[in-house]
């Protein structure tokens, strides 16, 4: 009886434990997308094997290595973490950012007038656009907290809002950049280039570039604020309950506001580092793309913690790079956004798990009282 | 005879908890029975299985002898069960007639509705058993005790003969409590049956017959109300002798320490609920606010933490004018804040017991070093000591989720960190509500010692009992404006009672 309990409470634990809940769905995803890929006559075998090489760079049907993938994968990686860092950082705070898209877009039409226009000396010429689009990336979140703290302003409907004013200025900024065409502008100079020669040559000239180091830093710098300051401290009671929070002398318009800025000011470096990592030149944007809306994705799979949506994001980055791979194999590549999706079905269904864990434990107690 | 209500071997579980054990009541045909019992004694659930709002996993219902199955509330109405609920379920902006009509509005044959025939009956129905109320007035314009008048009558026109009541006497003064009473003689006299969910003893030997009494979800006896004292049925409640008076020395009282000087403080919507309120509180004193449910102490209270901007008067803080200060400000120049709802205010539950003992002072030493980084491990063994100091049950010590702990325990956590930081004042909000009665003694206790320690204590409740027994000096409050203050024992529950209702003492130095 007794070891029957403490099996049981293992269970109970682990799926009690969000890391596990998330690693659960995430199987469950990959589970339901292996069955609709067999539905509609594909080998489901071939996805797998795609997903394997860019995650290894192992091609199994020819036996060769090419560690460019591994490469791949990392920079695609790097967005989807920083802008699921984005949405993290605000929901730790209880606040829904919808606008890590526009901040995105801000950080890198920034990155990219700095990158055209700024001093061409090396290394400080990078890291000033990368620090502009930060900067940036920190005022458009800013705004929202400000309005959402000191007048209640829905941050969804002003982030969503800010999305579309950040689309269109990023146009009309671009299109003034020299050699700006409809769609491009002129090369950066070199010195605004985040690349780096020594992951070059061991990841097989891959696009893998500074920005991985960017990130690596962010998270640690997302860690450290969360869980050690006290500014952290402050953020996350006001998370749970702003109320509480309030009552017990915490400025929470001021922690708002700073969690909007913050959260923006990931954004605006994932931004800065795609216009000057995976781009040789400015970009005028017709449409979005789409890094700012995944990484809500990415930060719901993580639980908004530093090493769980970090994880998620080298999962959104795997499935991104598996994508051409899976079309070589006659795989759809929607697929990937099919799993995607279903992931964050699954993880809203997480509530469903603790129902489950309620019913069951409701009848166990039933059991117990009427064979007494 | 048969019973007009025999309730035997229900029991019923929640994930967690077994709310009823195998309970039995028997309620005799036109008496009134009390069902008594602790918070979370399993009161309530057994009533809401005879009303159908839960299903018993085991055990049969018998109503005047036949077996019924009661599977929701619309089942409950047909065979004659109404319910009084705590809290009133009626329509604020619709007419007394709209609100007992709804859910079975008369209509003609075109579909119509024939309010003018309801109003005729709810007027009958008010005069038959002397329920008074107006049957055009809108709900929001009438007293609290004309809505439950109004939820009286809507059981009435269901033809309900046997109505249940839970904790009516909760939001009432002393004088419509009066009246409750006579009420319930009065429908008792015109045959209905009535069970009467309360932990009240005073109201039980008022107008109770027979009393079940129910602990921990167990039923542990019925009693006749004639043969039994108050004290035994207050041990039969908790299972051990209670102490109803509580000890305290006299007061050692010092400089006036709060003064609250002709404070307004509006409410959400802008109405000013606290209306040129000026009082002192002094060292080594607890100060009672007593009144009724609304009459101002929220926003009262809001008003000196600093949850709302204060619109007009003045509040000092040992000669420190705080009246617009933040509310970080008022807490480090001493003043503690016990709130009235410790889940909205006084915890985050999703944070351990240590972060919720540091809640209020995480950004100083000894937490917090001078550049911002936390120390979790002082604020853990911190944070052990007050779990041992305050003996708050937790599982896993200063780990544990404050969401986790029973509400008493909550309550602990709160009056433990306040009591640690050692505020010069304490604001004190209905301390004890939803509590046990073993963690009432403790924290009434808790609060005395505070103020022997020389603090000066703020004390807002609507236990009258509570502001009787604790209070050094007792300020009644009606429409937001102090209506009189007295001293301990100088006063008596009734004059307090007609204070709250809003009118003047002869001499009161008001």
């Amino acid at each position: 009886m007794s070891a029957r309990k403490s099996q049981e409470s293992l269970t109970t634990r682990l799926l009690g434990s969000d890391g596990a809940v998330s690693v659960l769905v995430v199987l469950l995803g990959f589970l339901v997308g292996t069955i609709l890929v067999s539905l509609v006559g594909r080998n489901p075998l071939n996805m797998y094997k795609a997903i394997m090489q860019a995650l290894s760079g192992f091609n199994i049907d020819n036996g060769k290595m090419n560690v460019r993938y591994i490469g791949e994968t990392l920079n695609y990686s790097v967005p989807f973490i920083l802008c699921g860092f984005s949405m993290a950082f605000a929901a730790r705070a209880g606040l829904f950012n919808i606008g890590g898209e526009g901040q995105y877009i801000m950080g890198m039409t920034i990155a990219q007038v700095i990158g055209l226009l700024g001093p061409t000396v090396g290394t400080l010429h990078w890291v000033l656009a990368i620090i502009g689009a930060m900067i940036i990336g920190a005022f458009w979140g800013g705004i929202v907290g400000i309005l959402k703290a000191k007048y209640e302003v829905s941050e969804v409907v002003s982030t969503i809002m800010l999305n579309y004013v950040a689309l269109y200025l990023s146009r009309i900024i671009c299109l003034q950049l020299p050699g700006a065409t409809t769609y491009k502008t002129a090369n950066y100079p070199e010195t605004a280039l985040l690349q780096n020669s020594l992951f070059r040559t061991i990841t097989n000239n891959s696009m893998l570039n500074n920005g991985f180091f960017l990130m690596i830093i962010a998270v640690v710098v997302y860690w450290f604020i969360m869980e050690k300051t006290n500014l952290g401290f402050g953020l996350r009671a006001t998370g749970f309950n702003r109320e509480a929070a309030r009552c017990s002398g915490i400025p929470v318009v001021k922690s708002i506001a700073i969690s909007m800025a913050i959260a923006g000011a990931f954004a605006g470096l994932a931004g800065g580092i795609v216009a000057l990592g995976s781009f040789r030149y400015g970009r005028v944007l017709s449409g979005m793309d789409n890094y700012g809306f995944n990484g809500i994705a990415v930060a719901l799979v993580g639980n908004n913690t530093a090493i769980g949506t970090m994880l998620a994001g080298f999962l959104f980055g795997l499935l991104k790079n598996s994508q051409a791979l899976m079309q070589g194999k006659q795989i759809p590549k929607e697929i990937t956004f099919i799993i995607q999706g279903l992931i964050v079905v699954f993880i809203a269904l997480r509530s469903a798990i603790a129902i489950y864990f309620a019913w069951r434990n409701k009848r166990q107690l039933q059991k117990e009282v009427l064979a007494k | 005879m048969d019973y007009a209500i025999e309730m035997i071997g229900i029991t019923k579980t929640f994930p967690g908890v077994i709310a009823n054990d195998n309970v039995t009541l028997e309620v005799a045909p036109q008496e009134v029975h009390a069902l008594l019992g602790e918070n979370g004694a399993g009161k309530s659930t057994l009533m809401s299985i005879l009303f159908g709002a839960y299903n018993a996993d085991s055990g049969t219902i018998r109503i005047h002898g036949k077996e019924v199955n009661i599977k929701d509330p619309n089942v409950a109405t047909e065979i004659g069960i109404g319910m009084v609920h705590q809290h009133f379920k009626l329509v604020h902006n619709y007419t007394v007639t709209e609100n007992i009509v709804l859910g079975m509005e008369p209509k003609n044959r075109f579909g119509m509705l024939e309010i003018a025939k309801a109003e005729r009956r709810v007027a009958a129905l008010s005069e038959k058993y002397k329920l008074e109320v107006d049957p055009k007035a809108l709900v929001e314009n009438i007293t609290v005790g004309s809505q439950q008048r109004v939820e009286i009558l809507k059981t009435l026109y269901r033809d309900a003969n046997i109505i249940i009541f839970d904790e009516p006497t909760a939001v009432l003064t002393p004088q419509e409590i009066d009246e409750l009473i006579e009420i319930i003689r009065r429908l008792r006299a015109e045959g209905k049956t009535i069970v009467l969910i309360t932990h009240k003893l005073k109201e039980i030997k008022a107008v109770a017959d027979r009393c079940t009494v129910l602990r921990r979800g167990k039923y542990i006896g019925t009693v006749d109300v004639a043969d039994v004292t108050e004290q035994h049925l207050a041990e039969m409640m908790v299972g051990r002798a209670v102490e109803f008076e509580i000890e305290k020395a006299p007061a050692n009282i010092g400089d006036v320490v709060l003064s609250i000087q002709n404070l307004s403080v509006a409410d959400g919507t802008g109405h000013l609920k606290v209306k040129n309120l000026s009082v002192d509180v002094h060292r080594g004193e607890i100060v009672g606010i007593a009144g009724v449910d609304g009459n101002g102490q929220t926003e009262l209270l809001y008003g000196l933490s600093g949850l709302a901007p204060v619109a007009e008067g003045t509040i000092l803080l040992d000669g420190h004018d705080i009246t617009h200060a933040t509310i970080r400000e008022r807490i480090e120049l001493g003043l503690g804040h016990i709130p009235e709802d410790r889940q909205r205010h006084g915890l985050v539950s999703d944070f351990p017991i240590s972060e919720n003992c540091a809640l209020k002072n995480y950004y100083l030493s000894p937490y917090s070093s001078k550049y911002g980084l936390l120390d979790y491990e002082k604020m853990e063994e911190d944070a052990e000591q007050l779990i041992t100091q305050f003996d708050i049950r937790a599982g896993r010590g200063a780990k544990t989720l404050a969401g986790s702990l029973s509400g008493g325990n909550q309550q602990k956590v709160i009056v433990a960190r306040e009591i640690h930081l050692s505020p010069h004042v304490l604001l004190v909000a209905q301390p004890t509500r939803g509590l046990d009665v073993g963690a009432i003694e403790y924290i009434r206790h808790r609060i005395l010692a505070e103020r022997d320690k020389g603090r000066a204590i703020l004390l807002v409740s609507f236990e009258l009992d509570e502001i009787m027994n604790l209070c050094d000096r007792i300020a009644t409050i009606s429409k937001g404006s102090i209506v009189g203050i007295f001293n301990q024992h100088e006063v008596t529950e009734r004059e307090i009672g007609m204070m709250m209702a809003g009118s003047k003492r002869e001499g009161g130095e008001a």
